[in-house]
């Protein structure tokens, strides 16, 4: 089964997306017995064996506005729950006052916090239950932002700011990893998310953010 | 025949007379079937190159930054150990290699150039001469394109896509002339495919023989049809955009660089633009011979001969909008992103059909298990899982977590090697007697389709589950990530099962030399097959016919017809009864 391969989600709208995933995955699944088993039986069937003739036949037209009106529906329906859900994770950002900015480069991830002039290479902490907005940049070439446990990925491209966000519903520490190819050391430009209880945040910020330009 | 139709071809000169001298016949030919021979070794012999670049890439996977075998030799600095920039170069020119310089010359370049006249009945292409140029115009871009390996800072390593500015800033990537010379070779490239492309339109619009209507043309012509208005309309747009992207490597214009002003997604537009009805260009011929071979071996028509001609002139449409399903993450405008979702949809529809289309051939069908046959089964079967594999991309949401993951390398691997590579051994085995007037061995045939269609299933299939794990295409080495150490002995697994892929094609070399010398001789339609091509001799002779050309009386799938005592009915042959001809 491939869904006991989805590495475990902590996001918010990593649920809708997994949820998407499996009902994907039942429908494809059950379309691949369906052909698959048809197949093998036909081939057994109507295996050339002395006294066989073919059928004589150049169609079916009811069978064929059948098997074009079904599955159009079936992606009628995908689409109809997709779009949602995309304009939900990438369209409308929740309003929020934690804003991060990331610059990638190559080959490191460039944290900045606002009101700090502190740049943090390939860590970034974020509080747990709160809606995080990221402005994502790049200063060289593509970069891509995926954290696989958020279910989140979205490009860095030179030359534009992109506001995406996410928001954790576990603390823990997450893999952060460039998923564009971005140049011989693309391989390994990877970071680490923290995802802290309130209170550890405010107390990593404390130690951390206060005190402008203290490197 | 007639005494009036045989004096109205007899200014048509046949074959032999005239001698032609071993440069005319063998390099420079005009000969459709020359061409197509020229551009099948092309495209096999590239194949090993691609081969074997896929499974360097492979062994670096499974075991990261150890000795290759057989690398040592090359890479004597450091014993035969991948760098990471080797690695990128290596699965960048695998990928460029296979697409442009494999399938697209077997498929489009020699199934299209032999098939399309001795299928419609002509004696060779409308544009002869052009035809030639075509084919040494691609060769002169496979020797740009192997050039690449041989130049300082190596080749092209910025994937086949060459996403920009990393392909368009030399310091971005540490190679010069290599991406240069990508650049150029997939610009002359595009010159080849436009003169092939010009010569196959013209050639099916109006040089099809007397009697061979648009509805009675056999479907791998009518898929090398709209393959080629596509290859007119798309190539276009990679070439310019190569074109843009060198001079934006070596004259200091900046259409793809923020740094002067420049886009880097006006890259991935037209590429893209570009890409996806290349995805079509390499799958569609080899719809069209499974469509073809199906039939012959079913002893049974096609099922819904229509249906799968209007499919692919609707898949031909929808490819030019559906590109954006490629850059659901890139920046681009949301909104689009929806726009894309729906059409993206739309297309698997007439994919759907053809598949029905297929399994409704097989329904009551008398199936005779011949070589050919058991690659287009294994085409039709493997396709269906490429495309199903594609519903998950076309949900935006899900494409958010997949998207640059080893699931898009599985799906694609399902279509262009599960389709097109299956749909090019259907056609090689199929078309073999034909070509080179010899059968092929049926025993190596067998050894030689098991091992690949089993490690095939074997190297591609886990790559959905690593990908679903969340392993990102393109990385050196996946140990250097903690959550996808658990899965790595996946990879171990996919590297071995590749290797034996590898060993599996030794069965076809052989049996590909062996049979062009020794093979039995092939008679003139060793199929019982209805079209037109096996009415001329095995190998057809220069223009193909005798002085007189065939004459189609009925549509080319008309096997087990009760018309015909046989379980087959040639196109060609006229209707024996005042009721045979009122059925038509």
């Amino acid at each position: 089964m491939l869904d006991w391969w989805l590495p475990e989600n902590v996001s918010t709208y990593g649920a809708e997306i997994d949820w998407l995933f499996h009902l994907i995955y039942y429908i494809t699944g059950a379309t691949f017995v369906l052909v698959f088993v048809t197949m093998l039986v036909f081939i057994v069937m109507y295996r050339d064996r002395p006294g066989r003739t073919a059928r004589y036949t150049h169609g079916n037209t009811p069978l064929e506005i059948a098997w074009t009106i079904v599955p159009a529906l079936i992606l009628v329906i995908l689409t109809a729950l997709s779009v949602p859900a995309w304009s939900r994770i990438k369209m409308q950002v929740p309003a929020s006052d934690f804003d991060v900015n990331v610059t990638a480069k190559q080959f490191n991830w460039q944290v900045g916090y606002p009101g700090s002039d502190k740049v943090f290479l390939d860590e970034m902490h974020v509080p747990v239950n709160k809606v995080v907005r990221v402005h994502l940049r790049s200063q060289d070439v593509i970069h891509s932002f995926f954290v696989p446990q958020f279910r989140m990925k979205q490009d860095a491209v030179p030359g534009r700011e992109i506001v995406q966000w996410f928001e954790v519903v576990k603390p823990g520490k997450y893999e952060w990893p460039c998923a564009e190819l971005c140049g011989f050391g693309h391989s390994g430009m990877r970071g680490w998310i923290y995802v802290h209880t309130p209170e550890d945040y405010a107390k990593w910020a404390a130690e951390n953010l206060e005190g402008k330009g203290k490197q | 025949m007639s005494a009036t139709s045989a004096t109205a071809h007899a200014h048509v000169e046949p074959a032999g007379h005239h001698e032609l001298g071993f440069v005319r016949t063998y390099m420079f030919s005009t000969d459709h079937k020359m061409i197509a021979r020229q551009f099948l070794f092309l495209g096999l012999s590239m194949m090993i190159i691609g081969g074997l670049l896929a499974l360097v890439v492979r062994w670096e996977l499974a075991w990261p930054e150890t000795p290759v075998p057989g690398l040592g030799m090359i890479l004597t600095e450091t014993g035969g150990i991948l760098e990471p920039s080797q690695y990128n170069m290596a699965f960048t020119m695998h990928a460029t290699i296979m697409i442009f310089f494999v399938i697209m010359p077997i498929l489009a370049g020699a199934f299209g150039n032999f098939c399309i006249p001795l299928m419609i009945g002509a004696r060779d292409m409308a544009f002869p001469f052009l035809n030639m140029l075509s084919f040494w115009v691609a060769a002169v871009a496979g020797v740009l394109m192997l050039a690449g390996f041989f130049v300082p800072g190596g080749h092209a390593a910025a994937g086949w896509t060459s996403y920009a500015p990393l392909s368009a800033v030399p310091e971005y990537t540490g190679t010069n002339w290599g991406q240069n010379l990508w650049c150029i070779s997939l610009f002359v490239l595009g010159i080849s495919s436009m003169m092939g492309a010009i010569n196959y339109i013209t050639t099916i619009i109006n040089m099809r023989a007397p009697g061979m209507k648009l509805f009675r043309m056999p479907l791998v012509v009518w898929s090398l049809f709209i393959t080629a208005i596509l290859l007119l309309l798309a190539l276009p747009v990679l070439t310019s955009g190569v074109a843009m992207l060198l001079f934006d490597r070596t004259l200091g214009t900046s259409w793809f660089k923020p740094s002067g002003g420049g886009e880097p997604l006006l890259w991935q537009h037209l590429f893209w633009y570009f890409g996806h009805p290349e995805v079509y260009i390499l799958i569609l011929p080899a719809m069209g011979i499974a469509s073809e071979i199906l039939p012959v071996f079913c002893r049974k028509p096609i099922f819904g001969y229509h249906a799968m001609a209007f499919s692919m002139i609707a898949i031909a449409f929808l490819s030019w909008v559906v590109y954006g399903h490629h850059m659901f993450v890139s920046g681009m405008n949301p909104a689009l992103g929806m726009a894309f979702t729906v059409t993206t949809m739309i297309i698997a529809v007439p994919s759907a059909i053809k598949t029905f289309n297929w399994l409704g051939t097989l329904w009551g069908a008398r199936i005779q298990f011949t070589v050919p046959m058991l690659n287009a089964l294994a085409f039709v079967s493997m396709f269906v899982i490429g495309g199903l594999s594609g519903i998950f991309m076309a949900s935006t949401p899900v494409d958010i977590y997949i998207q640059d993951t080893y699931f898009i390398v599985a799906h694609i691997h399902y279509v262009v090697f599960g389709g097109s590579i299956f749909g090019a051994f259907a056609a090689i085995y199929y078309w073999f007697p034909k070509m080179f007037g010899r059968m092929t061995n049926t025993v190596l045939g067998h050894l030689h389709f098991w091992p690949t269609f089993v490690f095939f299933n074997l190297t591609f299939f886990p790559m959905h589950i690593i990908g679903v794990g969340g392993q990102m295409r393109r990385i050196y080495n996946p140990m250097q990530y903690e959550f996808l150490q658990h899965q790595q002995h996946w990879n171990v697994f996919i590297t071995m099962s590749a290797l034996a892929l590898g060993l599996g094609q030794i069965p076809f070399v052989i049996n590909f030399f062996w049979s062009l010398f020794a093979g039995k001789k092939a008679p003139l339609n060793p199929w019982n097959a209805n079209t037109l091509e096996w009415t001329a001799a095995s190998p057809p002779p220069h223009l193909n016919w005798g002085p007189t050309l065939p004459t189609v009386y009925r549509g080319p799938y008309e096997y087990s017809s009760p018309e015909s005592r046989d379980d087959w009915l040639p196109q060609t042959a006229p209707p024996v009864t005042a009721a045979g001809a009122r059925r038509h």
